[in-house]
C-alpha cells in the first residue's frame, strides 16, 4: 500500500500574546491548532469545517509550510516536510497550490492576468517565453476563460470569473494538492455552483486532491470525500462524508448540522442548538472544550479531555458519550 | 392588515455612464406580526429598496417615483424632521455588519441611551440608563447591568449583533428592516439570532422586512418571499409556494444551483453567466441572457409580474412553466 499524499500528526500552532509597549511581556498563548492529525489521499477531498476562530485555515497555513508548526509532522508524498529549508522547500510549493477566499485581494490588480497566470512558471523555470504563453492559453481554457482574456486586468472581471483565474493559477504547476481555503464563500450563490462544478471536473481531469477549508456544510457535503470538524484547535470528528451527515456522533457536529437554515419551510429543527459563544482561545476550557455550549454535558466532560477515538471504520469522535452508548 | 406598501417604487442613481436604476419599479407590502423575505444575490436592488424605505438614499442616487405608504401615509412626502422623528422610532433597521455599526469609542449603553434619547427628549440619564439595561436583557444578554458599560471590542460578534437589534427594538417600532442580519456570523450564533427575532415578533407583532442572499434563512422565517433580479421583483408568493412551486426561471436557477444537505446531487445546476451590470441591462426581460426557457419574444417587453397562482405572481411570459414546458 502506498502512503497517503499527506499525513499530519499531533500539529500544533501556539501563538504568544504578549502585552506592553516598550517590554512586551507574553501574557498567554492562543493554541490556534492544538494536536492535530489526519491524512490525504491521492484524488481525494478532505475538508476541515468549523466556525471563526477553529483553527481550519491555521491548519492549512501549516500544510503548506507558510506557517512553522510549533509541534507535530507533515509527510507529503512520503517525505517529512515538516523541517524542510531553502531549495527543497521551494520546489515542494510546485506541487502545493493555494486558492484563496476572496478574489479581489488575492489578484495583483496591477497585472494583466497573462502576466498573473506565467508568474509561477517564471519562478519554478518551467518552459521558455513561448511554452508559457502557450500554458497560459491553455490554463484559461482549462478554467473556462478563452486566450484574449490573458492581456486584461482583474477589474475587468466579475467575482466568479476572478476566482477562475485564482484557481488557473494554482494549476500552473501542475501540482498534486490545492488547499481550497473558503473558495467559494465570497461568491453568489449562482456563481458559487459554477466554481464547485469547475472544481469538481478539474479534479476528474487532472487526479487533483484538495484539502478543502469551508465553514458552509451544504457546500462540503456537495465536494468532500471526507469531513474532518474543528472546534477550537482541534479535530472533535472526522469521517467519510455520508457517514458524518448521517450519523453524526460528536454534539458539536450535531449542532452544527442542526443550526443551518435549509431552503425548505416545512422543515421542523430536530435538534437544539448549542447556546452561548466559542469561548476564546486563549483560555480554552478544561476538559472538552465544547463543554460550555454542549446539550449533552456530564461531569466527567469537565475535567477530563476526550481522545478522538473509533466509533466506527473510518469514523473517530472525541467525546465521551461514544463510550457510554 | 397592511403595515407598509411599497408602490412603483423608483430609485436611480448618476453615474459616469449615465443614469442607473438600482430599483425599477418595486410593488411589495407587509402586514403586521408578518416577515417578508426579499431575496436577491449582489447588484439586485435589495439594499437599495430598503434604504428608499428608509430615506435613507444618499446623492448621487434619488427616489424618482412611486410611494411607501407607512400606517396610511406616504414616507416619500414626508418633511425631513417627520421623517427623523419615525426613523428608529417606529421604523427600525438593523444592519449587516456589526463590527461597523457600532461606535468603537463609546460603550453600548451610550450608544443605545442615544437612539432613546432621540425620540424621548425628557428622559432622565437614570431612566436611559434602565432603559438600556432592560434593552440588553429583551436580546437575552447575560448580566445586561454589567455588560452595559462595555465597549463593542469587548463583545463577540453575536453579541454585538444582539446589541444592533436592542437599539432597533429600543423604541417598540412596528417595522423592523433587517438587512443580511446574520451574514457576518457563525452558523450557531445564526441560529441563536433568527430564533431571538422570531420570539420578539411574537411578543411584540411588529413587522419584519428581511433582506438577504440566504435562501434559508428566507425559508425559516418568512410568511411571504419576494425574489429580486437586477432592480424587479421577479416573483412574489406567500408562505411556502416559492420553495414548493417556483415559477420564474430565476427563482428555479437558483433553487437548482445551492447543494443540500439533505440530498444528493452529482452536479449543481449553475446558472450561467452572470447578473448584467446595471448601466449595461438587457432588453426586454433582464434574465433572458441567462434563461434556459428564454424565446425571441422574451426580447421584446419587460414581463410584467401577473398571478399564476392565488397569492404567488411572477414576471415571466412563460410563467407558469409547466404549461410551457407541456
Amino acid at each position: 500500500m502506498r502512503a497517503p499524499l499527506l499525513e499530519v500528526e499531533n500539529l500544533s500552532r501556539h501563538y504568544a500574546v504578549r502585552r506592553g509597549l516598550l517590554i512586551p511581556k507574553r501574557v498567554g498563548t492562543v493554541r490556534a491548532v492544538d494536536g492535530v492529525s489526519f491524512s490525504l489521499e491521492r484524488g481525494e477531498t478532505l475538508a476541515l469545517v468549523g466556525e471563526s476562530g477553529c483553527g481550519k485555515s491555521t491548519t492549512a497555513r501549516l500544510v503548506l509550510r507558510l506557517v512553522e508548526p510549533t509541534t507535530g509532522t507533515i509527510h507529503f508524498q512520503g517525505e517529512d516536510i515538516t523541517s524542510m529549508q531553502g531549495e527543497p522547500l521551494r520546489k515542494l510549493r510546485r506541487r502545493m497550490q493555494i486558492v484563496f477566499q476572496d478574489p479581489f485581494a488575492s489578484l495583483n490588480p496591477r497585472m494583466t492576468v497573462g502576466a498573473i497566470l506565467e508568474e509561477p512558471l517564471i519562478v519554478h523555470d518551467l518552459g521558455d517565453a513561448a511554452r508559457r504563453r502557450a500554458r497560459v492559453a491553455e490554463l484559461l481554457g482549462l478554467v473556462g476563460l478563452a486566450p484574449f482574456h490573458a492581456q486584461r486586468y482583474p477589474h475587468e472581471f466579475s467575482g466568479g470569473q476572478r476566482q477562475r483565474i485564482g484557481i488557473a493559477r494554482a494549476l500552473a504547476v501542475e501540482p498534486a494538492l490545492i488547499v481550497c481555503d473558503e473558495p467559494v464563500s465570497a461568491l453568489d450563490v449562482s456563481i458559487q455552483a459554477q466554481v464547485v462544478n469547475l472544481l469538481e471536473d478539474l479534479q476528474r481531469r487532472l487526479g487533483l486532491s484538495y484539502l478543502f477549508i469551508a465553514h458552509d456544510l451544504a457546500v462540503v457535503k456537495h465536494v468532500a470525500d471526507r469531513v474532518a470538524v474543528m472546534y477550537l484547535g482541534q479535530i472533535v470528528e472526522i469521517a467519510p462524508k455520508d457517514t458524518l451527515f448521517a450519523d453524526p456522533r460528536h454534539p458539536y457536529t450535531r449542532t452544527l448540522l442542526a443550526a443551518i437554515p435549509r431552503p425548505d419551510p416545512h422543515r421542523e429543527r430536530n435538534e437544539p442548538v448549542a447556546g452561548g459563544d466559542v469561548p476564546s482561545p486563549m483560555a480554552p476550557p478544561d476538559g472538552c472544550r465544547f463543554h460550555t455550549r454542549c446539550p449533552f454535558v456530564v461531569e466527567r466532560c469537565r475535567r477530563e479531555a476526550p481522545a478522538l477515538l473509533p466509533v466506527a471504520s473510518g469514523h473517530l469522535s472525541a467525546c465521551h458519550l461514544n463510550d457510554m452508548a | 392588515m397592511t403595515l407598509l406598501s411599497i408602490e412603483g417604487l423608483r430609485t436611480v442613481f448618476r453615474t459616469d455612464q449615465g443614469e442607473v436604476t438600482a430599483v425599477d419599479g418595486v410593488d411589495l407590502s407587509v402586514a403586521r406580526g408578518k416577515t417578508l423575505g426579499i431575496v436577491g444575490e449582489s447588484g439586485c436592488g435589495k439594499s437599495v429598496l430598503s434604504l428608499s424605505v428608509m430615506r435613507l438614499v444618499a446623492p448621487p442616487g434619488r427616489i424618482a417615483a412611486g410611494r411607501v405608504m407607512f400606517d396610511g401615509r406616504d414616507l416619500l412626502a414626508l418633511s425631513a424632521a417627520e421623517m427623523r422623528a419615525l426613523r428608529g422610532n417606529r421604523i427600525g433597521m438593523i444592519f449587516q455588519e456589526p463590527m461597523t455599526s457600532l461606535n468603537p469609542v463609546f460603550t453600548v449603553g451610550a450608544q443605545l441611551s442615544e437612539a432613546i434619547r432621540a425620540h424621548d427628549r425628557r428622559a432622565s440619564a437614570a431612566e436611559l440608563r434602565k432603559r438600556a439595561i432592560a434593552a440588553l436583557d429583551r436580546v437575552r444578554i447575560p448580566a445586561a447591568a454589567r455588560r452595559v458599560d462595555d465597549y463593542p471590542h469587548q463583545m463577540s460578534g453575536g453579541m454585538r449583533q444582539r446589541v444592533m437589534i436592542a437599539m432597533a427594538l429600543a423604541c417598540g417600532p412596528d417595522l423592523v428592516i433587517a438587512d443580511e442580519p446574520t451574514t457576518a456570523l457563525d452558523v450557531t450564533v445564526q441560529a441563536q439570532i433568527l430564533d431571538l427575532l422570531r420570539e420578539l415578533q411574537q411578543q411584540s407583532g411588529m413587522a419584519i422586512i428581511l433582506i438577504t442572499h440566504d435562501l434559508g434563512v428566507v425559508a425559516e422565517m418568512a410568511d411571504e418571499v419576494a425574489v429580486m433580479y437586477a432592480g424587479r421583483v421577479v416573483e412574489r408568493a406567500a408562505g411556502a409556494a416559492v420553495f414548493d412551486d417556483p415559477q420564474h426561471p430565476y427563482t428555479i436557477g437558483l433553487l437548482g444551483s445551492i447543494p443540500r444537505i439533505e440530498e444528493r446531487r452529482d452536479r449543481l445546476l449553475a446558472i450561467e453567466g452572470a447578473v448584467p451590470a446595471p448601466f449595461a441591462l438587457p432588453r426586454g426581460c433582464r434574465f433572458h441572457p441567462r434563461c434556459a426557457f428564454a424565446g425571441a419574444d422574451c426580447t421584446e417587453a419587460q414581463p410584467p409580474l401577473l398571478e399564476v397562482a392565488p397569492a404567488h405572481q411572477a414576471a415571466c411570459i412563460h410563467a407558469p412553466v409547466e404549461a410551457f414546458a407541456g
